[in-house]
């Protein structure tokens, strides 16, 4: 009889909760789906009092519009490339010094390993007004250089993949070692296809923050040539004396969809490259 | 130990110089140089510079600008790292049971994660939007607020403030969930034997328990209020109504490539820095002491 109630009670607390998770599902979604309804209305329609929460029927033209008026295939393309670069290239950089720090000795490791971590000290704000300049020196404002180099080296990389070699057994590189390769065979043939997941989980880091810069880009990136979906989309608020919504959450809705797609595609290896780096 | 490999004495050192010269080059020079320029005044080319010692850290802290600013920023991120982590952790709490839809909450509520701050912002301007906005109209309906963020200077605050917890709400709420599924079942089950209320319960097993995982995400938003919050500005507010939501990143962005004050706004950085440097600080003194790790 006891457990019976208890048992009663327990799938009660479990309904119970499970109307609380829903509702905050919907609660913290919610700004994206109006997001996207907004952006199916014609002007008319999101006008209306009070407003509506139904699929508008302005879908194609507020999206012609946007695509259009913002040139968002250029914004989308420069920021795609932008991201996709810089990620590709802080994996890059972080998986070769993870790996020195740990499988090789060398003179000056720890003053190396504070060099590279120190970058976490010393957020854009800090330094922003000498790399400007340093920019303008290179020639590099509105230049895609400008946008990516500096972005190269991180240290979040370098300590994921760094604590990620010191648990690989070290059975693996002696093996190695007895069939005569040398460290960077080792690298490439063990190492790497043993990191998927970390390269994962900081592709989708890398990638998202990136594609979401805004002080940088904003700086040295203004032209049209070179100019992110971030900055357009803002362009896109003030070139009219009123806001067309419609037209701008059409635009903002195809400025998260490739971030979306990403975490989506690599969200469980972010939860386990998350908690990894967690503990550093 | 892990078993190192021989090589030629110049390979590791080739291996690491990319890092290294991106760090040297757009990092630490840059951040010497803020250093540096903040006791000059100068033009942003650089081409003239006038010592002017500490005058441009004098010149900040008179000004009542610049000191609205700091205070302004720092209760910002007070508000948003508590209010942020008390609700993200209520949410956890109760999503933290073992059911076959854990995983799919879970997904759905790292999205927000994904979002930029000036996407966020433009989101939250159309609901907040005092004409058309589906949330304006709710409070008005509801409360009878008249909420404009546009004239009202503490719904200003309060509209970024908002937005911003909202940002991190997903990212905090799964990492308090992975710290809750690390509490043992057994202690609580102790507990419940000795009569523990369900409150006692949580604040003397569960809190202590999870104490790294909070500690840690008190650094990441501490650091995500005071320096992520450009876009979110830049794209609502402006800064405004008058300076009612100026924080230190946008004075700074103002300072330095509005009104072109290199010197001035490099005296800022440096501040800036040291705000790093503190939370950094607390950061290894206090995981090293107070925080439980477990074994």
């Amino acid at each position: 009889m006891e457990i019976k109630i208890m048992k009663n009670r327990k799938q009660l607390s479990q309904i119970g909760s499970h109307i609380i998770m829903i509702l905050v599902v919907f609660i913290v979604l919610f700004p994206m789906i109006y997001a996207f309804v907004v952006s199916t209305q014609t002007k008319s329609e999101y006008f209306k009092f009070p407003p509506s929460m139904k699929i508008g029927t302005g879908a194609i033209e507020n999206y012609t519009e946007a695509w259009y008026k913002g040139n968002l295939g250029r914004l989308l393309f420069n920021s795609t490339f932008i991201s996709l670069f810089v990620a590709l290239g802080k994996i890059v950089l972080s998986i070769l010094a993870g790996f020195t720090f740990v499988y090789y000795k060398f003179k000056g490791k720890t003053f190396f390993f504070v060099v590279i971590l120190i970058t976490q000290m010393l957020p854009l704000p800090v330094r922003i007004v000498p790399t400007y300049m340093l920019m303008s020196q290179f020639g590099w404002i509105n230049t895609y250089w400008a946008l990516t180099i500096p972005f190269f080296a991180s240290a979040t990389g370098t300590l994921l993949f760094k604590q990620l070699y010191t648990m690989i057994p070290s059975s693996f590189a002696d093996a190695s070692k007895i069939d005569g390769a040398n460290s960077l065979q080792f690298l490439w043939h063990i190492v790497i296809p043993l990191s998927k997941t970390n390269i994962a989980a900081l592709f989708l880091i890398e990638f998202t923050f990136i594609w979401n810069q805004y002080l940088w880009p904003l700086i040295v990136g203004n032209s049209i040539e070179v100019r992110v979906i971030q900055i357009g989309l803002k362009q896109l608020i003030d070139t009219d004396a009123a806001v067309n919504w419609n037209v701008l959450m059409a635009g903002t809705v195809l400025g998260m969809i490739p971030p979306l797609i990403i975490l989506m595609l690599f969200q469980s290896s972010l939860i386990k490259g998350l908690s990894l780096g967690q503990d550093k | 130990m892990q078993t190192t490999f021989k090589s030629s004495k110049w390979l590791p050192y080739l291996l690491l110089s990319p890092s290294v010269i991106i760090v040297f080059i757009f990092f630490i020079i840059p951040s010497g140089e803020s250093l540096f320029y903040s006791f000059f005044r100068l033009n942003i080319t650089g081409t003239r510079k006038i010592f002017v010692g500490f005058t441009n850290f004098v010149r900040l802290f008179s000004d009542p600008e610049y000191i609205d600013s700091l205070i302004r920023s720092v209760l910002f991120t007070v508000i948003v790292v508590c209010l942020g982590l008390a609700i993200s952790l209520g949410i956890a709490t109760v999503a933290n049971n073992k059911s076959k839809f854990f995983n799919i909450y879970r997904t759905l509520l790292i999205w927000p994660y994904a979002l930029s701050p000036a996407i966020t912002g433009m989101i939250w301007s159309l609901m907040l939007n005092p004409k058309i906005g589906v949330i304006s109209n709710l409070l008005y309906n509801i409360f009878g607020i008249s909420f404009n963020y546009m004239t009202n200077s503490t719904h200003a605050m309060v509209f970024i403030i908002v937005a911003a917890i909202w940002k991190m709400l997903g990212y905090n709420i799964i990492f308090f969930l992975s710290g809750l599924q690390m509490v043992p079942k057994e202690l609580i089950e102790a507990a419940i034997i000795d009569g523990a209320s369900p409150w006692k319960r949580f604040i003397k097993i569960t809190i202590p328990l999870i104490s790294p995982t909070t500690f840690f995400l008190i650094i990441m938003n501490t650091l995500y209020a005071f320096f992520q919050q450009f876009g979110l500005l830049h794209v609502v507010t402006e800064g405004g109504p008058g300076r009612a939501t100026d924080l230190l990143v946008y004075k700074l962005y103002r300072d330095g490539f509005i009104s072109m004050n290199t010197g001035y706004a490099s005296a800022q950085s440096i501040i800036l820095l040291l705000i790093v440097t503190g939370i950094t600080f607390f950061q290894f003194r206090t995981a090293k002491k107070r925080v439980f790790y477990g074994n």
